[in-house]
């Protein structure tokens, strides 16, 4: 295929995607069971556009940082705090007197101020933490994250974050077009990142530090400048993740967070974005839908099928990652990238397809001949 | 063009290099050879600011660069290659060698330089888009000194580049560093092979434990009774 092909193609497929959610949105009820499709796109590309920038860190320039639910945290909190009506704030603030901030700003400056409230704190972090190393800078990173939680719960800091309180009303999205293509954005302006020399100096900075150095790499520069943008890109995942929830706490943003993000990143190959995009709505599909039934207990007649009750879901959970770490290290797509040759590629090996029999006759024949030889 | 003077490194408690002076003429060869732990990688990598010097001064062109950064020392036209190949596994060959030229900004030199080395090996050409960890020992040794050479270096210092290769191979690559030298960039090479490299070097420098023992032109080196039996294996 050419290039101009690929590209038409591409934007066939997304268009025509697009225009099925729209679709599907205006003729699926909300109380079926179907909904769930919805639930799962939008909390898909949240996950995504996180899982991606965290492959941005620890996938592609190689550094190991657990901190990525502290950046959604307080991206999330940025762009609740300001968009919560101020007629509402009484309510929302009642322990504190209706808060601090009596003022509101448009959604979409409010998302961008999420990334870069979060960005400006992930340079201060950084400045100190990017000089450790390996398993250190990750110590490091996930105890900036629970301290940032913590604080944000703090009662002091009451009238703007509402203390351990929830955060609420505040501005959401209507359709589930928005996240998905705000999603898209994002993930597509990180994947301009990575092709550009920037992207490549990450890369290299990964595979050999001093080699890079040589290069005349500046090692401290390039892994700030990916930690800043990464964290850019978590803040606004997880402005996008309060405006999904419709209510925020700060208690949620647990390190177990930041591992499903990395579990995402690992399922979907370290330093693949299609890797980790495929593993967000695989990973949230499990969860939200597909594996649910394994937490309610399912009778056959009067046979109740064993082991399946409340909580069976995560063991099972359990047991698929541990077959992913031993079997299947590189995950889905290991550095690779997901392409429209790559997938012909695949339709045609697969073992199924008649198609490709007579070619592995052909090929099986002249290795049998070659033996023979 | 580039004059070090009693250089000392440290390495924890470990004295490495003890007062090394070189002298590096421009356009010329220059070998430094020496058995294993004598302190060759430590003099190229404290030259480029790799490695934190305890003493001495590096001159560049008449400029104090000793305690310059990397990225200062790249700029002024110095590249390493350094030991063991190191290219990047998993980026492909055009991709390393555009990494070689990541301060630079003229694109259209760049392209001049990515022909030079495409001409230089045309093996490289032939696996532009190879991921560089499928090539061979000798093809990333090729890949490494190309990236080098695409900061378009005035001074290119090679650590050990027949490392671990064929001898057929180890030919390629020392008739291809005397083509490097003969476009103008001048050479400082550490060599274990230290036959081939003084057949090539203009001048040449023995160091022992961190002391520069003997120093002489390549050729006088190769006659030398004391070189002969320690390190040519006669």
């Amino acid at each position: 295929m050419t290039k101009q092909k690929k590209w038409l193609l591409s934007c066939i497929v997304i268009a025509v995607f697009l225009a099925l959610v729209y679709f599907l949105e205006g003729i699926i009820p909300s109380y079926s069971n179907w909904s769930m499709l919805f639930t799962v796109l939008e909390k898909g590309s949240i996950y995504a556009l996180v899982a991606v920038s965290m492959n941005l860190v620890n996938g592609f320039t190689g550094l190991f940082s657990l901190g990525q639910a502290g950046f959604m945290l307080i991206g999330a909190y940025a762009y609740a705090v300001f968009t919560i009506p101020v007629a509402q704030r009484a309510a929302v603030y009642q322990y504190f007197d209706g808060g601090l901030i009596q003022f509101t700003i448009p959604v979409f400056f409010a998302i961008l101020l999420a990334g870069i409230v979060a960005a400006i704190f992930a340079f201060l972090i950084g400045l100190p933490v990017l000089r450790l190393k390996s398993d250190y800078l990750a110590i490091a990173t996930l105890g900036f994250a629970e301290i940032i939680r913590a604080i944000f719960q703090w009662n002091a800091l009451g009238p703007i974050t509402n203390g351990s309180n929830l955060l609420r009303k505040f501005a959401t999205y209507q359709s589930a077009l928005f996240p998905i293509i705000a999603c898209g954005i994002c993930i597509a302006i990180i994947c301009l990142l990575i092709n550009s020399s920037y992207g490549r100096a990450f890369k290299a900075i990964r595979e050999d530090e001093i080699a890079a150095e040589a290069m005349g790499i500046n090692l401290f520069k390039h892994k700030q400048l990916s930690f800043v943008i990464s964290s850019f890109f978590a803040g606004i995942g997880g402005a996008l993740l309060a405006m999904f929830q419709t209510t925020i706490q700060a208690s949620a943003f647990k390190a177990a967070m930041t591992y499903e993000f990395l579990l995402i990143v690992v399922i979907g190959g370290m330093g693949s974005i299609t890797g980790s995009i495929i593993a967000s709505f695989l990973f949230i599909a499990c969860r939200e839908w597909w594996l649910r039934f394994l937490d309610s207990e399912l009778y056959i007649g009067d046979f109740q099928v064993p082991l399946l009750r409340a909580g069976f879901r995560n063991v099972v959970f359990s047991v698929v990652i541990m077959i992913i770490v031993l079997f299947y290290r590189k995950g889905i797509m290991g550095t690779r990238e997901f392409s429209w040759n790559g997938l012909l590629r695949w339709f045609k090996n697969l073992p199924g397809n008649i198609r490709s029999i007579p070619g592995r006759l052909k090929r099986k024949n002249k290795k049998e001949a070659q033996i023979n030889e | 063009m580039l004059k070090i003077e009693n250089l000392n490194v440290h390495y924890g408690g470990i004295h490495a290099l003890r007062g090394v002076n070189m002298h590096i003429e421009k356009g010329k060869i220059i070998s430094l050879i020496g058995a294993n732990g004598a302190g060759k990688s430590t003099t190229l990598k404290s030259i480029m600011g790799l490695v934190n010097k305890s003493g001495g001064s590096v001159i560049y062109k008449g400029e104090d660069i000793t305690k310059s950064n990397t990225i200062d020392i790249v700029k002024k036209g110095i590249a390493l290659t350094p030991e063991g190949r190191k290219v990047f596994p998993d980026q492909t060959v055009k991709e390393n060698l555009l990494l070689g030229a990541y301060l630079r900004k003229d694109k259209k030199g760049i392209k001049e330089d990515l022909e030079w080395i495409y001409t230089l090996f045309p093996r490289l050409l032939e696996r532009e888009w190879q991921i560089a960890a499928t090539l061979s020992g000798g093809e990333q040794q090729m890949l490494a000194v190309g990236r080098s050479l695409m900061s378009r270096p005035e001074l290119l210092m090679m650590d050990e580049p027949s490392l671990g290769l064929a001898p057929i191979i180890v030919k390629d690559i020392f008739s291809i560093i005397k083509e490097i030298n003969r476009a103008g960039v001048s050479v400082l090479l550490i060599e274990q092979n230290a036959k081939a490299a003084l057949e090539i070097s203009d001048y040449a420098y023995v160091l022992e434990t961190g002391v520069v023992t003997l120093e002489g032109a390549g050729k006088d080196l190769i006659s030398n009774d004391a070189v002969r039996k320690a390190y040519l294996g006669a």
